[in-house]
């Protein structure tokens, strides 16, 4: 369960978060868009507990333990392996040696990137790179997947590769939470929907049986209108 | 009190092998160490002072300035595709990163230093070798304490613009009082004076180490949330 209750924060006059509340359980997506500065990030931020709101509360059953976080920054250590990088980060995650080292073969497999273990990292390319940041989110096997634009920067077959990905993610019961100002790359993942503007959802729903055409075309008018 | 510091290690070995990997870090504070030494050996006047009385101030003044390079490139590490964010998301304690970043600064001084001390000893025609033992001891009994510290503003300032020469500027008053107590030991080790003679300043050295290094770690999370 992630619960997030009246949630206010503000970086001196500009406010980021203006009395955000949801809930999500396991199996649901949520699709968070909005434009830049609409307060995405911040959101994502309190979630991962990187952030203390000035107001309102946010929780994830399991704690940091449970969360597993993929943005536009992979996280990893450039002069690092792939393989050394994921085990490093699985030693944080209280994972024993043969548990991360297992688990670093499993999502490399998964990922199709078992060739590129041995790399380090400054040698990826920005697909790969983020390919190797999945792996590390993915590690530790999260309840909760927290997204921040995690299609920037990536080519067309990349992002779609991504979106793939995720949706298997998504039918295998984690909980999602995905921040982008793009309706197009986030939508078909979706199970709900906020559009977020100057901190505020201005529209927050179930998905339904709305298209992605019919979803970006809600946000269009929901921006226009403020 | 394990999983600190497993988890401590876990960021102080992964530092030191990206350390490992780039020696760029550890060969420019040896070759800053080796170029302030030449400097202060040219510099002098041999018939004004002799070596003796200046010894211990060059010895302290050196290891001070090649302990700043390593300070500065703490948390350098982390800005690398924001892995600092990782790890204030992942479930390691601020206390672990932070006795993590005092561990791998601690080994990373350490090294210089014991290239640092044989230089000295070449350049200033030191009898170092009766007093090595309480030397090593005073050198590793200061260290600690201008580290710790160190590491502490090294993380206050790593967001800021200037961060090298804000550290600079932060740390220095600070150092005052085991600058003070590591020359003044120094001297009387040098001068063949009875050990007993310093107690007051070993007590000095010994009480800022404990009240910094507790210090530092409550205060780490501080740094680092926001």
């Amino acid at each position: 369960m992630l619960l997030a209750e009246g949630l206010h924060h503000a970086f001196g006059r500009v406010v980021a978060l203006d009395g955000v509340s949801f809930s999500l359980a396991p199996g649901q997506t949520l699709a968070i868009f909005g434009p830049n500065g609409a307060g995405k990030t911040t959101l994502l931020k309190v979630l991962a507990g990187l952030i203390n709101p000035q107001a309102g509360s946010a929780r994830v059953d399991g704690g940091r333990r449970a969360i597993g976080w993929i943005g536009h920054q992979s996280h990893l250590y450039g002069h690092l392996t792939v393989r050394e990088n994921l085990l490093f980060w699985g030693s944080l995650y209280g994972l024993s040696a043969a548990r991360r080292a297992a688990r670093a073969a499993e999502v490399l497999a998964r990922l199709d990137m078992s060739d590129r273990a041995g790399e380090p990292v400054w040698s990826l390319s920005r697909g790969l790179l983020q390919r190797a940041a999945i792996a590390k989110a993915l590690l530790h096997d999260p309840a909760v997947l927290l997204l921040d634009e995690p299609f920037t920067g990536l080519d067309l077959a990349a992002a779609g590769q991504l979106r793939v990905l995720l949706g298997e993610l998504h039918d295998g019961g984690r909980m999602m939470v995905l921040a982008t100002h793009n309706v197009d790359e986030g939508a078909e993942l979706a199970t709900d929907v906020a559009f977020q503007r100057r901190g505020r959802f201005v529209h927050f729903a179930p998905r339904g049986t709305r298209s992605a055409a019919e979803i970006a075309a809600a946000y269009r008018r929901a921006m226009a209108d403020g | 009190m394990a999983e600190l510091l497993r988890q401590a290690w876990a960021v102080a070995r992964k530092d030191l092998l990206l350390e490992f990997r780039t020696r760029t870090a550890i060969v420019s504070a040896v070759v800053f160490t080796a170029l302030v030494l030449t400097v202060f050996n040219f510099g002098r006047d041999p018939t004004a002072v002799s070596a003796l009385d200046l010894a211990p101030t060059i010895l302290w003044v050196t290891f001070t300035f090649a302990a700043m390079l390593a300070l500065n490139r703490a948390f350098q590490l982390e800005l690398e595709n924001q892995a600092l964010e990782g790890l204030l998301v992942s479930p390691l304690s601020r206390t672990s990163l932070y006795w993590g970043k005092l561990l791998a600064n601690l080994a990373f001084v350490a090294v210089v230093e014991s290239v640092g001390l044989p230089l000295f000893v070449l350049f200033f025609n030191v009898p170092v070798g009766r007093v090595l033992l309480p030397l090593v001891a005073v050198i590793a009994l200061a260290t600690l304490g201008f580290v710790a510290v160190g590491t502490l503003f090294s993380a206050l300032v790593i967001r800021t613009r200037f961060a090298e020469l804000l550290l600079v500027v932060l740390l220095l008053p600070f150092l005052v009082p085991p600058l003070i107590g590591a020359v003044q030991v120094t001297a009387r080790l040098f001068g063949d004076r009875p050990l007993s003679e310093a107690v007051g300043y070993l007590k000095l050295l010994a009480a800022y180490d404990i009240v910094f290094v507790s210090l530092a770690s409550f205060l780490f999370r501080f740094t680092v949330d926001e």
